[in-house]
């Protein structure tokens, strides 16, 4: 369950990041091989086994500023734990969720992947997306918290974030 | 020598456009109507701007649009609250390409004509090259000449004529007194926002703003979502389950095109009975248990202000108030729209919260996210849907007659206003004559400088 303290983990976790990366290249290349999986997972809308790489006290967090703030303090694109991601897939599955009726098809690159002390990860992407007879492009860099190669915090940075978004009812 | 764009449009046509049961397609795709509600609408009468929140302190500032027009909405180094056209008398330029700040002049990147920010030219560059005197007030921006606040929400008009803005609102300052005052203080301010795009006409928007009709059918997934794992359907928007007109909820439609889907007699009448119709929430457990033990009896009260408030209060042509948000309608195109949906926070001067403030809003950003993310993703894609219909030419009707003819089913009030049940479609109606009204009037626009 998220509480005072969890909250206070996650702004300070990615208030600032390193200059220089660990280094140990069976890390890197272990992390390399989550990023991809979860890319490869959302993709195909496997979104039960996604959420299997996820710790079970979790957060997945769209900030709706640059620079992120404190989720205590203002809104966020999304600000979902482990059951609200839950909630966010129940609706996805039900059959009327209109903005993913029918559901879009995406296709993502991850990449400039570099790991840091702690097992705190960065990545840029690219999503693009078809829906209702359109190709659109979503872009940004995500931080993520691993603990025991689990996710426990995934911190999407669109590049757009504080501006007007189309129909953002995609798991980044 | 200034003519809004548009007037030269024949205006017998709104009369075939707008009917009481049925508006044309074409008040929704057609370019120069489109035009001329920049001016006839946008221009005519009290927009929405911004919150005194956001400019908090002599100086601050947040850029904003009248219509299409861009504005710095800012407090000068006076304290006055103005709204100066984002534009440089010079070329043309806008100024200021920042979303907030605070600033005492603003000069222009292009040339770097430099003004106060009360508007008037502080100089320009090499003035020895300019036969002209800069002292006339013609070099100054422009600013809209009539800029009023209610109660922290600001609006402006272009329009001289327009009646000042407490008489504009009329009826609907009710609700958004008890809207303000449920808080410590009876004021909020705004945190951030969820900005939503989609490629269709405003008044779509505006049209779903009291639709009491919508809910089970384009939120059904959200509803379900809220519910899922239990016996009985009480969370969220439960209260539209079943037959939502014969419950105690009403819509209220007001002179000026505003309007009020009143959900509050749906929900018991005794604290905490809000926040205990709130579905999953992250960190609602904890909060909730740290609220309690600090305020035990009167934790009720603190709770339901991190609950979703059971009001849509509509202010025609490009505010609500939903939930706890301020959301903003912004046109762009004829078929390109903005929603804004600022989030707000309890401020507690006063700490009538015994300490709480932060827990509650903590909570109260998660609740706020929830509709956004679960429910305006899906009205806006049904929003983009209608505009993809309405290029079916030939079918030129969109309906709005919900209620119409059924003898006794819309009341009016004491004060004018009409009411009727939840999912009653008069508030459109209401809001068309008066879109009518105002496409076939000659506003009086102008600015100051």
């Amino acid at each position: 369950m998220i509480d005072e303290a969890f909250y206070l983990k996650v702004v300070e976790s990615f208030s600032s990041w390193p200059e220089r990366e660990a280094g140990d290249p069976a890390i890197r290349e272990q992390c390399r091989m989550l990023l991809e999986r979860e890319a490869r997972l959302l993709d195909q809308r496997r979104f039960e086994e996604w959420l299997g790489l996820y710790a079970a006290e979790c957060v997945y967090w769209v900030p709706a500023t640059p620079g992120a703030g404190d989720p205590r303090r203002e809104v966020a694109v999304a600000f979902d734990d482990r059951r609200r991601l839950e909630d966010r897939i129940f609706r996805l599955r039900t059959g009327s969720a209109w903005s993913q009726t029918p559901p879009s098809r995406t296709v993502r690159l991850v990449s400039n992947v570099e790991v840091f002390e702690n097992l705190m990860v960065r990545s840029t992407f690219f999503v693009q997306e078809f829906r209702a007879g359109e190709t659109r492009l979503w872009s940004g860099w995500c931080g993520y918290r691993l603990k025991n190669w689990k996710i426990e915090v995934k911190q999407v940075n669109l590049i757009d974030c504080d501006q007007a978004l189309r129909n953002p009812s995609l798991i980044f | 020598m200034s003519r809004p764009s548009g007037s030269k449009m024949n205006t017998s046509i709104f009369s075939e456009l707008v009917h009481e049961d049925r508006v044309h397609r074409s008040i929704y795709t057609d370019p120069a109507i489109f035009e001329r509600e920049m001016t006839h609408v946008f221009g005519a009468v009290w927009v929405y701007l911004a919150h005194e929140s956001q400019i908090p302190h002599n100086d601050d500032f947040v850029t904003a649009r009248l219509g299409l027009r861009p504005l710095i909405v800012l407090r000068d180094a006076e304290g006055r609250i103005r709204a100066l056209f984002n534009r440089c008398t010079h070329r043309g330029a806008r100024i200021c390409r920042q979303a907030s700040g605070s600033a005492r002049t603003f000069q222009c990147p292009y040339h770097g004509w430099t003004y106060f920010n009360t508007g008037r030219l502080r100089g320009v560059p090499w003035p020895e090259g300019y036969a002209c005197d800069f002292k006339d007030a013609k070099f100054n921006l422009a600013q809209m000449p009539r800029v009023e606040s209610y109660r922290g929400f600001v609006f402006g008009t272009l329009n001289a004529d327009a009646p000042d803005l407490a008489a504009y609102l009329g009826g609907i300052k009710k609700p958004i007194d008890e809207w303000l005052d449920r808080h410590p203080g009876g004021k909020v301010c705004v945190r951030e926002a969820n900005r939503f795009k989609f490629r269709g006409n405003w008044k779509l928007a505006y049209d779903n703003a009291a639709d009491g009709y919508h809910v089970v059918f384009s939120h059904r997934s959200l509803l379900e979502m809220e519910n899922r794992g239990k016996a009985e359907q009480d969370k969220g928007m439960s209260f539209y389950l079943g037959k939502p007109d014969e419950g105690p909820m009403y819509v209220q439609a007001f002179a000026h095109g505003h309007h009020f889907k009143d959900k509050r007699p749906s929900v018991e009448k005794r604290a905490g009975a809000l926040w205990e119709l709130e579905a999953a929430h992250p960190g609602m457990e904890h909060y909730e248990e740290l609220i309690k033990a600090r305020l035990k009896e009167k934790a009720g009260r603190a709770l339901d202000l991190a609950a979703s408030e059971t009001v849509n209060i509509n202010v025609f042509p490009n505010l609500s108030l939903l939930g706890n948000h301020i959301q903003v309608i912004q046109p762009l195109a004829v078929d390109e729209t903005d929603t804004t949906w600022y989030a707000t926070a309890v401020v507690d001067e006063g700490d009538e919260l015994g300490g709480a403030l932060d827990a509650v809003n903590a909570l109260r950003m998660r609740t706020q996210e929830a509709f956004p993310n679960f429910g305006e993703v899906d009205d806006a894609a049904n929003f983009e849907e209608i505009q993809k219909g309405l290029a079916a030419c030939e079918d030129e009707w969109v309906y709005m007659h919900r209620g119409l003819g059924i003898p006794g089913r819309v009341r009016k009030e004491a004060d004018g206003s009409l009411r009727a049940p939840a999912t009653d479609e008069v508030f459109m109606r209401e809001h068309m004559k008066e879109w009518k009204r105002l496409m076939t009037s000659t506003p009086n626009l102008g600015v100051l400088r």
